[in-house]
């Protein structure tokens, strides 16, 4: 692993490549990131492709759990043993583990920020209860993994090729009402996390939110991420929240 | 406690410190939460005559000196922009915050034409773009380069508008007086220095640039001394006032560039550490600045360098 340019951008050496499933892929990187928490992102450069924003798989070694969905994703979903990626950061807030009992939300490719919360949490010694959503089997990932760890997996897909057929949301409901969890943590499409949302609120469970957006600075400059301001007024946030500076979790209090 | 208010043109504004155009002025929701963090006036991100994308990722980043950016004057275009401009108005008017609606083309007339579009949502002030360094491969050589051509732009918004006009001048030229000079003569009301000065990061291990567009703007402190000495010339040559823009990051250097000439300042990347909270900082750092240095207001450290030098203070 090299620093150059002051610390700016860290150029990684790609280490091993592990496919999570038809679109997905985990990046081993050759070094550390250091001083970072689970649920911050980094932004990713390939020299004359593009930048884009990714969550952490692992901090140490760096590990980034990539979707393949655009021209920039399916480069960096190409790369081969040897092949340099770039990266800045880390960025923004990152979850922070709250009481000791968690429970866990990925839908589709937002499962990418939970295995290092999950590590985190289960280092302590913590229970972690993990629901992963996807539209069909083949769009669910670390599902071994996570159950490796230590971590109780349940899933849901919309098509019930996997798990329970429906929404992850009536997992997670069937969860809270066995052992109600000391906060519920989520990453996933808009339409799941104000769903959960609702949910806690309605059984007071604190939650922590990642959100996803249009990242562009990634600096909390250009304005680009801002959450959009009825999701704001829904989830008690002052208007004008920026994913990338003051996100990309909402910190939610329930009570 | 040192009295931050002040007098610009026929606005008074609660603090100098004036949100920098192209940081965070893309919606009335993010150009209100700078107000509630005390920022004293607001400049909206540059609206053009039609929408436009920006340039690709990478388009900004934090080094060692500040920021350098590239964004490509991403905007909705100026008719989508003046329904933003309204409600920024209704948000930022409670609040006892003047709006500056900030603007660019892509020639002299269109600069007309843009303007009085923009006028319809009654800004307190039009802040002419003539200066942005990051488009010269669509738009040619920035209008800010001669006198004559920034001259020209003003004519044009003069006759388009009624409202206050500032024109933002770019630092990186040998005759800035005389630029300043040109556009007051066409009737600009006050002056904005400095755009981001033209810059590139090359990255070793990749031989190539960063950003997308290859240069982009630098700001931040590595620009601190660049803007201090544009708007200390352009003080001298002309008497309107200035909005100094350029690295300010703490009250001290908003003393700075008071002494060094202007009347208001302009804050953008100093955002980048703490987000808009910075505002409250400046504006706290200054006032004990003023307090522990004997100043009663804005008004007598404006421009002292320059009695200073003249042995009239």
């Amino acid at each position: 692993m090299a620093q150059c340019n002051q610390g700016l951008m860290q150029a990684f050496k790609l280490q091993k490549k592990v496919q999570e499933n038809e679109k997905t892929t985990t990046l081993w990187l050759d070094g550390d990131l250091e001083n970072v928490s689970p649920g911050q992102f980094v932004m990713a450069w390939l020299p004359g492709v593009g930048e884009k924003p990714f969550s952490l798989h692992s901090a140490k070694p760096l590990a980034l759990t990539i979707c393949a969905v655009g021209p920039v994703s399916r480069a960096i979903c190409a790369l081969k043993p040897g092949d340099t990626l770039w990266i800045r950061g880390p960025f923004g807030n990152g979850f922070s583990l709250h009481g000791h009992n968690h429970l866990l939300v990925g839908g589709g490719y937002g499962a990418a920020p939970l295995r290092y919360l999950a590590d985190e949490a289960l280092k302590r010694g913590d229970s972690v209860r993990v629901c992963l959503g996807a539209a069909s089997a083949k769009d669910l990932m670390l599902i071994d993994e996570l159950s490796k760890m230590g971590a109780s997996v349940f899933v849901s897909t919309d098509d019930g090729s996997q798990g329970v057929k429906g929404l992850v949301t009536a997992v997670v409901l069937e969860q809270i009402e066995a052992n109600k969890p000391d906060c519920l943590y989520a990453c996933g499409p808009t339409g799941m996390l104000m769903a959960l949302w609702k949910m806690c609120k309605a059984h007071e469970i604190a939650a922590q939110l990642s959100f996803e957006a249009l990242t562009r600075c990634g600096i909390g400059l250009c304005g680009a991420c801002e959450l959009d301001e009825s999701l704001c007024a829904r989830l008690g946030l002052a208007a004008g929240w920026l994913v990338c500076h003051d996100g990309p979790v909402a910190k939610l209090n329930s009570e | 406690m040192a009295n931050l208010s002040v007098d610009f043109l026929d606005i008074r504004l609660k603090n100098p410190l004036v949100l920098a155009s192209g940081v965070l002025g893309t919606s009335a929701t993010l150009m209100a939460r700078c107000a509630r963090e005390g920022v004293g006036a607001i400049t909206s991100k540059s609206a053009g005559t039609e929408a436009r994308d920006g340039h690709a990722n990478p388009v900004a980043m934090a080094w060692q000196g500040g920021v350098i950016n590239a964004i490509g004057l991403t905007n909705p275009g100026c008719h989508a922009e003046v329904s933003v401009l309204i409600e920024s108005k209704k948000q930022l008017a409670p609040l006892g915050v003047p709006l500056f609606a900030s603007i660019f083309a892509p020639t002299a007339e269109a600069f007309g034409e843009v303007a009085r579009v923009i006028a319809e949502a009654q800004p307190d002030l039009i802040e002419v773009n003539i200066s942005c360094p990051n488009v010269a491969s669509e738009f040619g050589t920035p209008f800010s380069a001669t006198a004559k051509s920034a001259a020209e732009v003003t004519h044009h918004v003069r006759r388009a508008v009624d409202l206050p006009i500032s024109i933002k001048l770019a630092p990186n030229v040998y005759n800035l007086a005389e630029i300043a000079r040109a556009v007051v003569a066409e009737g600009a009301n006050a002056i904005t220095a400095i755009n981001t000065v033209p810059g590139m990061l090359i990255d070793a291990y990749a031989a190539k640039p960063i950003l997308k567009n290859t240069t982009g703007g630098l700001s931040g402190p590595a620009i601190k001394p660049v803007a201090l000495r544009a708007v200390w010339e352009i003080s001298q040559a002309v008497d309107v006032p200035i909005i100094g823009t350029g690295g300010i990051a703490t009250g001290i250097d908003a003393a700075e560039m008071i002494m060094a000439g202007a009347t208001l300042v302009g804050v953008g990347s100093a955002l980048v550490n703490g987000g808009p909270s910075v505002f409250g900082k400046i504006n706290t750092k200054l006032q004990e600045f003023m307090r522990s240095q004997g100043y009663q207001d804005l008004e007598s450290m404006r421009g002292l360098v320059h009695r200073r030098a003249n042995g009239t203070v």
